[in-house]
């Protein structure tokens, strides 16, 4: 069973929901409902699941319902109709109490701008989640300490959210969600106020934190490059309808419409695509130089190796992490993958 | 479906015009209503001047109803007055007999931990508290006597205001309800529920304190609705994310962070304490106030500036003590940037 499964849900905006939400299930768009009835469509029939352990990104451009959606799994906001399910219990029946317990133990969030108290310190903003849950200090700043090491901050227990800088006031908001300890972690737009030097930092200790942890992530973005490059599954929501869910490669590859389509053009392919995806299988690959080969672990990105791949003129191995050999590499399959027209193609035959 | 209802409240409106002009023609004296009703209609004369049997009567049933209250509701207002007055003459007995020197210690003393071990604003208080004493030997009690109504005022100001504050900050129907009555509080001449206030409570300090409870809690209540509204949304869900209850958010996070803006409403309720109790020297409260009065009624302007200017000095001293408070709790809950790398 899937760990989040987000089922047929609506989210009409405005003064009697129940009422439009007919109108909305029969098809009518966004623009004439708002028209007809003043009311605000923010999700249309989205069902997603979400396994446990991965990081599903769900991606849109401002206005297209993706913190609504994140929003809808800890219930922050109430759905119109359709069913959250999270491990089997529908997070819509819950009452005030059993949301606030669910809450406590379920699920913790990042925010967009930090979300962080002003008038407490590093310590006590991480400790947070634990002190609501009425545990008692000494124990509390005993796990706040650890996740401030944890997220590199050491030596800023005791300084107050806004004597840091923007990146360093995001990694409290994360050791903040990785304080409580729960399986889920939404993390809404959470790097996108950082300017992008701190931002590609923080992806990278996220991704380190997450091999370690394996915590199931619903991350929400606008940016293309970072959801690819977090993203195990990747959600495309455009006014509030869920237009596809696909690995990282299926979107890029197979755009469900032109909206996806104008979101993946622009895409830097070499950051995206990892050698294990156009290589040559072992088994069919006679005629090909070995004589000159230059080592390529099957998960790297085709931008890590390519640089050495062209300045010393070889063909590539693609190994895995024991060391064995899965493939191999040769400038036509690399030219073909960097190629927009022949990339489809160059998929469909690997595959 | 809102025009629907802009239809319904007018519909409402002209019933409740109709229904006043029907009894405001009704209770008008016989000799002033035309003979016949239907004589209205027949001779336009009335339109000129307003008639005299359009008259609404609402100061005999308000009479009334006043007489009532104090009938059947006279205990009640007894053990009001009763409490406010023994806390009134506790704690001004207890401030006057004390030796001037050491109340001007004390006053010094609170400034000082209440600013945060400032000198500067210590100095000032301490010097406007010295100088209380200079203008006038007369003034120090009667001084005294003021800072008792408008401390117990104040006191009565928070203990009311701030809770209502922050119930109207968590539900829209209770903002609804009070915002009129706020209005209402702020702008009835002054005069209005001091002369009920002598009805119910007497003259003295008692209807003085709750003229400034009338007066003064209402900046207090606004401010205090402010400040937790405008705490960051974001900052609210968060708190709500970790699985906070809503007491734990109120307590935890939008108390914590409207705390300044609290503080604003307690400074401004002061301010507006003092002027009230000036005013309500005319209903015989003994004080600071009576000195201005007296000065008034001789025409002894340098009296009345003498007086006036011990009222600015006692103002100075509210004023320095909360906002330094004021600040010092801002410093703690929004400490200024310094980044110590």
């Amino acid at each position: 069973m899937s760990k989040i499964e987000i089922k047929n849900v609506y989210k009409i905006f405005g003064d009697q929901p129940s009422k439009v939400l007919p109108m909305v299930q029969n098809g009518e768009t966004k623009e004439e409902i708002l028209e007809k009835t003043g009311h605000t469509v923010g999700l249309d029939n989205v069902s997603i699941s979400i396994e446990e352990g991965e990081t599903f990104v769900c991606m849109g451009l401002s206005g297209s319902g993706k913190s609504t959606l994140i929003r809808h799994i800890n219930r922050l906001i109430d759905p119109t109709s359709g069913d959250i399910m999270v491990e089997g219990t529908n997070v819509v029946d819950l009452d005030q109490k059993q949301l606030i317990e669910f809450r406590r133990h379920k699920m913790s969030m990042v925010f967009q701008r930090f979300g962080l108290f002003p008038h407490k310190t590093v310590m006590e903003n991480v400790g947070y989640g634990l002190e609501v849950q009425g545990q008692k200090p000494e124990e509390r700043n005993k796990v706040a300490m650890e996740k401030i090491d944890s997220v590199g901050l050491t030596g800023f227990e005791h300084q107050y959210p806004n004597q840091l800088s923007g990146g360093m006031q995001q990694r409290v908001g994360l050791a903040r969600a990785l304080a409580t300890n729960t399986d889920i972690m939404l993390m809404d737009e959470a790097f996108s106020a950082l300017d992008p030097l701190i931002r590609s930092d923080m992806q990278k200790q996220l991704m380190d934190l997450q091999s370690e942890l394996k915590k199931t992530i619903v991350f929400i973005t606008h940016d293309l490059d970072e959801s690819l490059k977090l993203g195990d599954h990747i959600g495309i929501l455009n006014h509030g309808k869920l237009v596809q869910v696909g690995t990282p490669i299926d979107i890029i590859m197979k755009p469900a419409d032109d909206y996806v389509a104008a979101f993946v053009r622009d895409v830097n392919r070499a950051k995206v695509i990892k050698a294990k995806i156009i290589m040559i299988p072992v088994n069919s690959s006679d005629g090909i130089d070995k004589s000159n080969l230059v080592k390529v672990h099957e998960d790297q990105f085709i931008d890590e190796f390519l640089p050495k791949v062209v300045c010393s003129n070889a063909n590539c191995e693609v190994v895995d992490k024991e060391g064995n050999t899965k493939g191999y590499l040769t400038e036509k399959e690399l030219s073909k993958a960097l190629t927009k027209e022949h990339m489809a193609n160059a998929v469909k035959s690997v595959q | 479906m809102k025009k629907y209802k802009i239809y319904l409240k007018s519909f409402i409106y002209s019933v409740i015009c109709i229904f006043v002009i029907i009894i405001s023609y009704r209770s008008a004296r016989p000799r002033y209503k035309p003979e016949h009703y239907t004589d209205i209609f027949k001779d336009f004369s009335w339109l000129v001047d307003w008639p005299k049997w359009l008259d609404f009567p609402l100061m005999q049933p308000l009479n009334s109803g006043f007489d009532w209250l104090i009938v059947n509701y006279g205990m009640f207002f007894e053990g009001i007055n009763n409490f406010l007055l023994g806390l009134y003459t506790t704690m001004r007995n207890s401030i006057v007999d004390l030796p001037w020197p050491i109340v001007i210690a004390i006053v010094i003393l609170i400034t000082y931990f209440a600013s945060g071990r400032k000198t500067q604003t210590t100095v000032l208080v301490a010097f406007c508290t010295f100088f209380l004493g200079f203008l006038s030997p007369r003034y120090w009690d009667k001084c005294i006597m003021t800072t008792c109504i408008v401390v117990i005022g104040m006191l009565l100001c928070i203990v009311i205001g701030i809770p209502m504050g922050i119930a109207m900050a968590r539900n829209k129907k209770v903002r609804n309800a009070l915002l009129p009555i706020l209005d209402l509080m702020q702008t009835i001449p002054s005069f209005c529920y001091l002369i009920p206030g002598i009805l119910l409570f007497g003259l003295g300090a008692v209807p003085a304190i709750i003229a400034i409870f009338v007066y003064a809690v209402p900046p207090l209540i606004r401010l205090t609705d402010l400040g937790i509204r405008l705490v960051d949304k974001e900052v609210i869900e968060a708190s709500e994310a970790f699985g906070a209850s809503k007491k734990q958010t109120l307590w935890g996070v939008q108390i914590p962070l409207a705390l300044p803006n609290i503080m604003q409403g307690i400074n401004q309720c002061t301010m507006m304490s003092l002027a009230m109790v000036v005013i309500a020297s005319m209903i015989g409260t003994r004080g600071i106030g009576d000195e201005v009065l007296l000065g008034l009624q001789q025409l002894n302007v340098g009296m009345a500036t003498e007086a006036g200017i011990a009222i600015v000095l006692l103002a100075i001293i509210f004023d320095r003590i909360t906002q330094s408070y004021g600040e010092k709790i801002q410093e703690r809950t929004q400490p200024k940037k310094e980044l110590k790398l």
